[in-house]
């Protein structure tokens, strides 16, 4: 009879080089990111409805601030994040809402256009209601 | 046919030694049409035959023989020489203890997989006439892509989540659950939600999406742990916010 053997599994460590592994979680990575930029832009928002509520020239002084180059750039970065997030988060959307007619499923990008399609018509209605276009 | 002289580096375990894992080179002749799992069966028949790997079916049908492949979860008899023109470096499934050489412990996920009971529990007695549980093509179709999976674990491989909170039930054992929640014949989702709605259940998923990458049979784990979250949502809000509908 063959001797037994003691089992002595070994586990591999987890590092963070996973991140680098493959493009895939990368772009994970910098999808997850982007929050970071979009929850700065929220809080600054927070703080302009407090200037707002504060009276005009506390308003004039904040949108004053808002020209300096520092900031101009932080909303580049964040704009540029926000669009990467939204453009990723919806081309995920056929996996998440299926829609089965009959025996078959419409195909993804039916599902993913209409996201990117109410994108558009909710950011040109924000857009034209504030004045912008 | 034409062969090729394949330089292959295999991840060496062996718990008897109490070595730690190490990387063992084999430089062997290989025919260009062979995948992986034959280089390795070459291996063992005729250089070392103590190198210990899984492996059945030889036909991705029965999902034994998942390792890394070049750092990625793959099927060794899947992965064709002829798409690795450097040298091959197989290493067993990441996420999962070695038991030796390319052999993991695979333990943790059928207990996962028991957890959400994947199995018919009927939700009324079959047709009287028939004494069968019929199905319409359209009701089949509903969870079909689900049912392809092979637990070869490839996705958990992938699966970063599954690699730092080991506690997460991971992307087939979901999937399975949910392949049983979409059958129209079925009755037991109330009992699978206690594993797949839990925080070690679809919450700990941040919608990486390498389970749907990887996976040999196409099966979209991703997309099954999605729409249980949305259904699981849905069930949240109509108990707390609108719990008439519940009675």
């Amino acid at each position: 009879m063959a001797e037994q053997v003691g089992r002595r599994p070994h586990v591999r460590p987890i590092t963070s080089e996973w991140i680098f592994r493959h493009p895939r979680y990368l772009k994970y990575m910098v999808r997850e990111f982007s929050c970071l930029f979009i929850g700065a832009w929220t809080l600054m928002l927070v703080c302009a409805l407090g200037r707002l509520s504060e009276g005009p020239e506390a308003w004039a002084r904040f949108l004053e601030g808002l020209k300096s180059p520092l900031i101009v750039a932080f909303h580049v970065v964040a704009l540029a994040f926000a669009v990467y997030h939204s453009y990723t988060w919806f081309q995920l959307t056929p996996k998440a809402l299926p829609l089965q007619v009959g025996e078959k499923f419409l195909p993804d990008g039916v599902i993913s256009g209409a996201h990117f399609a109410a994108w558009a018509v909710l950011s040109a209605a924000i857009l034209y209601f504030s004045g912008v276009l | 046919m034409s062969e090729r002289q394949v330089e292959i580096e295999v991840l060496r375990y062996n718990p008897e030694t109490g070595q730690e894992p190490h990387f063992q080179r084999y430089s062997v002749k290989c025919r260009e049409e062979w995948v992986v799992l034959d280089a390795l069966n070459h291996i063992k028949e005729t250089i070392d035959p103590t190198l210990s790997y899984r492996w059945s079916c030889h036909m991705a049908v029965c999902g034994s023989c998942g390792m890394m492949v070049n750092g990625e979860p793959k099927l060794a008899c899947k992965s064709f020489l002829r798409d690795y023109p450097g040298l091959i470096r197989v290493e067993p499934l990441r996420h999962f203890p070695v038991e030796r050489d390319l052999v993991t412990v695979i333990d943790d996920f059928v207990a996962k997989l028991a957890r959400v009971k994947p199995y018919l529990i009927p939700k009324g007695a079959p047709e009287a006439a028939t004494g069968e549980y019929q199905q319409t093509p359209a009701q089949l179709k509903r969870y079909k892509q689900f049912t392809l999976c092979i637990n070869c674990m490839l996705c958990y491989a992938a699966c970063p989540e599954y690699g730092l909170i080991p506690k997460y039930i991971g992307p087939a054992a979901i999937t399975l659950g949910h392949r049983w929640n979409e059958d129209s014949r079925d009755g037991g989702r109330a009992q699978r939600q206690e594993e797949l709605a839990a925080t070690e259940g679809v919450w700990e998923c941040s919608f990486v999406g390498a389970c749907s990458d990887v996976c040999p049979e196409h099966v979209d784990p991703a997309a099954a742990i999605q729409q249980v979250k949305i259904k699981s949502t849905i069930d949240w809000y109509t108990e707390h916010l609108m719990p008439w509908l519940n009675k």
